[in-house]
């Protein structure tokens, strides 16, 4: 076991032993692989993401797989998820005629971004698949496409560009600014912030609680006891802010994914 | 040992920002399984399922509306048929009421005529009778009369003309007499 992957507990280094703090950083990001499939060198994470894609099929497979008209309660909740996306997210701000269409769409990438936020506070876990950026970046990516594809097919090859750039003639001296802006905007920083704010928040999250629960056992020598006990707490209490975040940010991320189908949609003005 | 320190020394920080390519890959996969599962076969399992209770619904609540729509009818039609048994009821009293009435000015007026019939009857009877009476009486007192005076004057009074104008003048006086007295009498009353 190299260094990069040893938990705090395992160094046995407390406060006055004339050690540092060993403090949490981009260390406990990185991962050695646990086994080799094809070629592939498999890391946690990539484990997580697997068992998120298990979790959520076999979720709403034992919710749906046999849908009755009058629901069991497991069917209850996956409906109300269901729900929660479809009329909460989707119908919102597509409408529900055009909106149907990307319901699946939009129900798959909330849970599957909620579960892989959610592995952050699961014991043994404890470690938000989308803190590692390939992940959110691959869904920003499909999103991103995606947008592209409604974009072009909807307003055609110039319609598209013009609704890309929000070409808007009553703009006036200032419409090639606005264009190189709104080009930038859309086409390059979107995508990017789009993945990196679903990332920065699971990855500072992830920071913040393990940052506490270090010093909690750092803090375990002498007077040093009364400091673990409030780090301890606030180790409680960052993981509780956690699950709303991890649920915020799932929301938001389909949110935005909506509003840019929204947007590729829309009638250029 | 600080892990960082042995980190920076092997070289093995990277950007937090690059995405690891087999990361990326996984990712895609992972989340195209999910899509694939949820969009093909589950969620529209669901939307079927959930279709399914809709139309239950409104299927319950037209049967119910349906059955209010039928239950609102057969009150309507009992209603009328209790107006109209009103109607017939009321008609069927005044139509009796009417024959009734009918019925006894009908006899009253039958009555009248019998009792008219009646009295006519006994009128012609009495005045038969009377008429008898008095021709038998005026025959029998003339023949009692003729023969008393043929009896006290002894002399036969044997022109029965001249005998009969003799006692008819001699009725004739006493009926007008008598006539006359009834009249008084009549008038005094």
């Amino acid at each position: 076991m190299s260094a990069n992957e040893m938990l705090a507990f395992e160094t046995n280094c407390h406060i006055f032993d004339g050690c540092g703090f060993p403090a949490p950083g981009l260390n406990s990001f990185l991962f050695e692989p646990l086994f080799t499939v094809g070629g592939i060198e498999f890391n946690k994470p990539m484990l997580l993401a697997v068992l998120t894609t298990v979790i959520v099929i076999g979720f709403f497979w034992a919710a749906f797989g046999r849908a009755k008209v009058v629901p069991g309660k497991l069917q209850m909740v996956g409906e109300a998820g269901y729900d929660f996306v479809r009329r909460g997210i989707v119908y919102d701000s597509l409408g529900k005629k055009e909106g149907e269409k990307y319901v699946p769409f939009m129900v798959s990438l909330f849970f599957f971004v909620w579960i892989m936020n959610l592995w952050s506070i699961i014991p043994v876990a404890q470690f938000p698949v989308t803190s590692i950026i390939a992940f959110p970046a691959a869904l920003a990516l499909i999103v991103y496409v995606l947008w592209m594809y409604l974009t072009f097919k909807k307003h055609g090859f110039v319609g598209g560009l013009k609704n890309i750039v929000g070409y808007d003639k009553s703009l006036g001296p200032i419409l090639p600014l606005a264009v190189v802006l709104e080009f930038f905007s859309n086409v390059i920083i979107r995508p990017f912030t789009h993945a990196v704010r679903l990332f920065a928040n699971m990855f500072a999250g992830h920071l913040l609680i393990l940052m506490f629960t270090v010093a909690s056992w750092y803090l375990l020598n002498g007077i040093g006891f009364a400091y673990a006990g409030v780090s301890f707490v606030m180790t409680v209490v960052m993981t509780a802010f956690e699950l709303f975040i991890q649920a915020v940010q799932a929301y938001v991320f389909v949110l935005l994914a909506t509003n840019y189908v929204q947007g590729a949609l829309a009638e250029h003005h | 040992m600080n892990p960082l320190a042995v980190l920076a020394s092997e070289g093995e920080l990277e950007n937090p920002l690059l995405p690891p390519l087999p990361e990326l890959v996984i990712g895609l996969i992972a989340f195209a399984i999910v899509f694939i599962f949820l969009g093909k076969k589950l969620l529209p399992k669901i939307n079927s399922t959930l279709d399914e209770r809709r139309e239950a619904i409104e299927g319950g609540m037209e049967k119910a509306e349906a059955a209010q729509a039928e239950a609102q009818q057969v009150l309507e039609d009992y209603r009328a048929q209790l107006a109209d048994a009103r109607h017939e009821a009321a008609r069927m009293r005044q139509e009796a009421q009417e024959q009734g009435a009918s019925m006894i000015a009908e006899m009253r007026s039958e009555g009248e005529r019998q009792r008219e019939e009646i009295i006519a009857a006994g009128h012609a009877q009495i005045e038969a009778d009377r008429k008898a009476a008095s021709a038998s009486l005026r025959q029998d007192v003339g023949k009692l009369a003729g023969d008393l005076a043929g009896r006290i004057v002894g002399e036969s009074l044997a022109d029965a003309a001249r005998q009969s104008r003799t006692i008819d003048r001699f009725l004739d006086d006493l009926e007008a007499k008598a006539a006359a007295g009834a009249t008084k009498a009549e008038a005094n009353r």
